[in-house]
């Protein structure tokens, strides 16, 4: 099997978010960044599972500067087998999945892997734009996915409930909590990361269709009221009278 | 030009989402001085009452290919139906439906997307300005739409469904849809609980309740409240309760009117996830914990003692109400 996994570079997720004094962009001074979550440790070990079971590889791939370099050698160091860069600034859903479709086109992977959306911009788009360029089928946060043959079975998170279904190959999946189990990379697999290969891919030319103009951070609580345990009923009558809530 | 809104149905019925997409689906088309049309897919029942929400005429599309979902089928019949009735903005919500086909339908029409907005848009020149929660709820972005075609979905809860109207002209669509790809085996759904996305209550309990076994208190809170139930990352990794239970950075961002949490601690990541919620009690014993410094009301206390005690205040409060 030909596997793709699509990562992304995201602030960490203890990080506070900070912006400049006009709110036109991020404060990202003594920002500390990770691979997201969902990409990492549902996606990327999903797709070594099946790869460790039928064979095959698995290529990351990512669209940003030579600083997200780090990330991807994570990657490698979990076990993928090769990655590629593009080498430009993420600078939408949009731009990332012409991106990834430009290079994707060509190399008929069985089955492309994303997060369920990244903890940065929150958007679920790339997997669904990366489907519809590509012309495959899409299964959107999935939390469990098997493979017999060329025909995967999977559990897709719906409102109230999971939805069970099946696609053959090529596809593109979008993995939530529950596919995976996170894997920490060893001493070995950081040393062989090393050696793998991580091409640098120039990115095709996109016009961004959006922009983010402002920043803002959520108001301020006004400062917890509290309530004594022993007057329950005056917690009920704020939430009624002064928060109506219930 | 008009602004078309895609009206989700579940087993055949308008749920709350649908009507919140169509507010705001029907403020966007005032904004722009259009017309709001709904677009209904697949069987479904009361059509004609999406008027009341702002509505003025439903397009609705019946074909073998809608029968189950498929995002490829879904996404190429409605950007079809936007250009067969000249709609410039396409609106849906942002549920699991939204998120398998927004992308897909912003690369059919060209248009710029965005997903999980929280406000409806302002007109700013001749962009649209919209705003959305980001890093999971720990600021938000306003992005500005440049292509004359948009695509918005919107977050559960950013809007109050407004009734305006009255019931509105049904209309036949023919679409040629293509034949879907992912076949729909079954679909299991828990029957008898509000889905935590749509509730406007979250009861949500954390590690100070101690195990899976004392749940029973969180699930009576959220039955007197008509609540959901949430719970925090460590009480899912722990298997306590279902992954989809987990709000937080990495599970799912909710913005009810009223989030309940109990017994949970409050670190970053769990209040990115919660903290657009409109009120948060915390219930905690210990009264350092870091969720009282984003909480409206708190209670310093004992979960297994005010728990109890609470759901009997509010159901004494629910006797007096009726």
């Amino acid at each position: 099997m030909k596997l793709l996994v699509c990562i992304s570079k995201t602030p960490d997720t203890e990080a506070k978010i900070q912006l400049t004094p006009d709110g036109k962009q991020l404060d990202t001074s003594g920002m500390k960044y990770i691979m997201n979550p969902y990409d990492e440790w549902y996606a990327l070990v999903r797709a070594l599972e099946l790869v460790e079971a039928q064979g095959g590889s698995v290529t990351v791939i990512n669209v940003g500067p030579s600083s997200n370099d780090q990330i991807i050698r994570k990657a490698l160091a979990i076990g993928a087998h090769e990655a590629v860069r593009i080498d430009a600034e993420p600078t939408s859903a949009w731009f990332v999945a012409h991106q990834i479709a430009a290079f994707a086109k060509n190399e008929n992977y069985d089955l492309i892997f994303c997060g369920k959306e990244t903890i940065d911009y929150n958007g679920s788009e790339v997997p669904a734009m990366l489907a519809e360029l590509l012309d495959l089928p899409f299964v959107a946060w999935a939390s469990k996915l098997d493979m017999e043959g060329n025909t995967a079975t999977l559990h897709r998170d719906i409102e109230g409930g999971v939805e069970i279904v099946k696609v053959a190959t090529p596809f593109v999946v979008s993995a939530a909590k529950g596919m995976a189990e996170q894997r920490i990379p060893n001493m070995r697999g950081i040393m062989m990361a090393k050696r793998k290969p991580l091409k640098v891919v120039e990115p095709v030319a996109v016009d961004d269709p959006v922009s983010v103009v402002q920043y803002a951070l959520p108001p301020k609580k006004k400062g917890v009221k509290l309530i004594e345990p022993e007057h329950i009923d005056e917690l009920v009558r704020l939430l009624h009278e002064e928060a109506k809530v219930i | 030009m008009s602004v078309l809104v895609f009206a989700e149905a579940t087993q055949g019925q308008f749920k709350k989402a649908a009507f919140e997409a169509l507010t705001y689906g029907r403020q966007t088309a005032e904004l722009l001085g259009t017309a709001c049309h709904a677009l209904v897919l697949g069987p479904a029942d009361n059509l004609a009452q999406l008027g009341r929400y702002g509505a003025q005429k439903v397009w609705h599309v019946t074909h073998d290919h809608l029968a189950s979902f498929d995002s490829q089928s879904w996404a190429a019949a409605i950007a079809q139906a936007a250009e067969k009735t000249g709609a410039s903005v396409v609106i849906m919500s942002h549920t699991s439906t939204g998120k398998s086909i927004a992308g897909r339908v912003a690369i059919r029409l060209g248009a710029g997307s965005v997903s999980g907005a929280s406000q409806v848009p302002s007109l700013e020149g001749n962009e649209l300005h919209v705003v959305k929660p980001v890093f999971s709820g720990k600021a938000y972005a306003t992005f500005a739409i440049k292509t004359e075609k948009k695509v918005i979905s919107v977050m559960g809860n950013a809007v109050r469904p407004e009734e305006v109207g009255g019931e509105a002209p049904v209309e036949q669509l023919s679409i040629e849809v293509p034949a879907p790809r992912v076949q729909v085996v079954e679909v299991q759904r828990v029957e008898g609980q509000v889905p935590l996305p749509e509730a406007e209550i979250v009861v949500s309990g954390g590690r100070g309740l101690k195990g899976p076994e004392n749940w029973g208190m969180i699930e009576e809170l959220a039955k007197v409240l008509g609540a959901a139930t949430a719970c925090s990352r460590p009480v899912a990794d722990a298997g306590w309760r279902p992954h989809h239970e987990h709000v937080g950075q990495t599970g799912i961002a909710i913005r009810p009117n009223l989030y309940i949490a109990i017994g949970i601690s409050g670190a970053i990541q769990h209040l990115a996830g919660v903290n657009n919620s409109k009120v948060i009690v915390v219930i905690n014993k210990d009264p350092e914990a870091p969720f009282f410094k984003a909480a409206d009301y708190g209670v310093v206390g004992d979960a297994f003692e005010v728990v109890p005690r609470l759901i009997e205040a509010i159901k004494r409060f629910k006797a007096q109400q009726n």
